[in-house]
């Protein structure tokens, strides 16, 4: 762990996101074979590659979603990473008919977080709290899918497409949150076409589909 | 043990506020009972001996009617995702939920539903003991309908399929629940049935957490 002594405040555990030639099939067709990837805490990998390439399913085999057709995915001696990590993906996994309040509520007490302030503070919800999500525009309900990082701390986020129908102020938002989460040794790991804020370690490419 | 509650509350507060769950099913009942006389004709005697077996028929396709959507909203936000690899067992999880589909539906329909007998001459004094019966018959077929329900979480049209793999399952417990309900059985007889209504109702406690979260896996694949 030499290279990451620069580390300001370590709030997890040192331990490295290892992919050991990972490989993924849906309905039986090849998505990616042959994966393997190193993330080391403090680090940030981007996932690239076209359309259709994986890049989700590579995500969801990590948060152990879909199972892995070959190889397998460790982080440090965890046995369960999935509750070692949050996922933000396409859907928002928000109830309409609750409010924004209720849904982070919700989401506090099932990962075992407790301060829903702090997830309402980062991506300046608090004026919302009250509102029905069926009410929010599609960037505030991003927000609202967001802020769900900050109601547990996890070392390790697995962003698909995080910058989705953000404003430009909340993407420099997010962007300053992904640099605070790599200085306390959190690991990144993303799929996107935006700026991220941050030179990623490493880029993972993904064949062509 | 926080979790749990938290899934029960959720579903609840959904079921309160999204509608269509114990309104549209007593609406179902209620629609039923109405036109059970005019398809039967006006035999007093007749309806009053078939009271029972309609009551019971028409509370087992009324939870049928909800049962499809135990699972799928979850399935298709993305919320089913985020209830995996957290500290409560999937199994745990799809007993919640079948637990909140049975407050918010089978529950009110078992104690609201025995009343709308009186539109089918039902005998009167027998209300108190259907609405027994049926409170715990409901629980089983609020179970039973979960398992179905995670069967076809991701399917767009799966309630005529959920019919199809729950219905044998309901058959015990309409046997015995109707058993325990009527007149003639006398109340030696439906008190043995009660009991094993009863029984069938633990068993479904004890299966239908395994059931549904071995559904919900394969759909994760």
């Amino acid at each position: 762990m030499v290279d990451n002594i620069w580390l300001e405040d370590l709030s997890f555990a040192i331990m490295n996101l290892i992919a050991n030639a990972l490989g993924c099939e849906r309905n039986g067709r090849v998505v990616f074979s042959n994966v393997s990837f190193t993330l080391r805490p403090g680090q940030c990998a981007d996932l690239r590659g076209p359309n259709g390439a994986g890049k989700s399913s590579l995500l969801r085999l990590i948060a152990g979603l879909v199972p892995a057709a070959a190889g397998d995915v460790r982080y440090g001696d965890e046995e369960n990473i999935p509750a070692q990590l949050h996922l933000i993906a396409h859907q928002d996994a928000m109830k309409a008919a609750m409010t924004v309040a209720e849904n982070l509520s919700f989401w506090a007490a099932v990962m075992g977080g407790s301060n829903i302030g702090a997830a309402l503070a980062a991506f300046r919800l608090e004026g919302l709290r009250d509102d029905p999500v069926q009410l929010l525009s599609a960037g505030q309900r991003r927000r609202l899918t967001l802020s769900r990082l900050f109601l547990a701390p996890r070392p390790l986020w697995l962003l698909d497409e995080p910058m989705t129908a953000l404003d430009a102020t909340s993407q420099e938002v997010l962007r300053q949150h992904i640099r605070d989460h790599l200085k306390a040794g959190g690991l990144v790991l993303t799929a996107t076409h935006d700026d991220l804020g941050v030179t990623p370690d490493q880029t993972i490419m993904l064949g062509a589909a | 043990m926080r979790a749990f509650f938290a899934i029960l509350k959720r579903d609840l507060t959904l079921g309160l506020r999204q509608g269509g769950g114990a309104g549209a099913a007593l609406a179902f009942i209620l629609s039923v009972l109405v036109l059970v006389p005019l398809a039967l004709g006006p035999d007093q005697n007749l309806l009053r001996k078939l009271a029972p077996g309609i009551m019971w028929l028409s509370l087992l396709l009324a939870v049928l009617l909800t049962a499809e959507r135990v699972f799928q909203q979850d399935y298709e936000d993305g919320t089913l995702d985020g209830l995996v690899g957290i500290h409560l067992p999937l199994e745990l999880v799809c007993l919640a939920k079948a637990l909140a589909h049975w407050l918010s539906v089978g529950l009110p329909l078992a104690i609201m539903a025995p009343l709308f007998g009186i539109l089918i001459n039902i005998n009167t004094g027998d209300i108190p003991l259907l609405i027994l019966a049926m409170v715990l018959g409901s629980l089983a077929l609020s179970l039973l309908a979960s398992i179905g329900g995670a069967i076809t979480a991701g399917l767009r049209r799966g309630g005529l399929l959920v019919a199809l793999l729950i219905l044998p399952l309901y058959v015990p417990v309409l046997v015995f629940g109707l058993s325990a309900t009527l007149a003639e059985s006398g109340p030696s007889g439906s008190g043995s049935s009660l009991i094993v209504l009863a029984a069938i109702t633990l068993v479904s406690i004890v299966i239908q957490p395994w059931g549904a979260a071995a559904a919900l896996r394969a759909y994760l694949r």
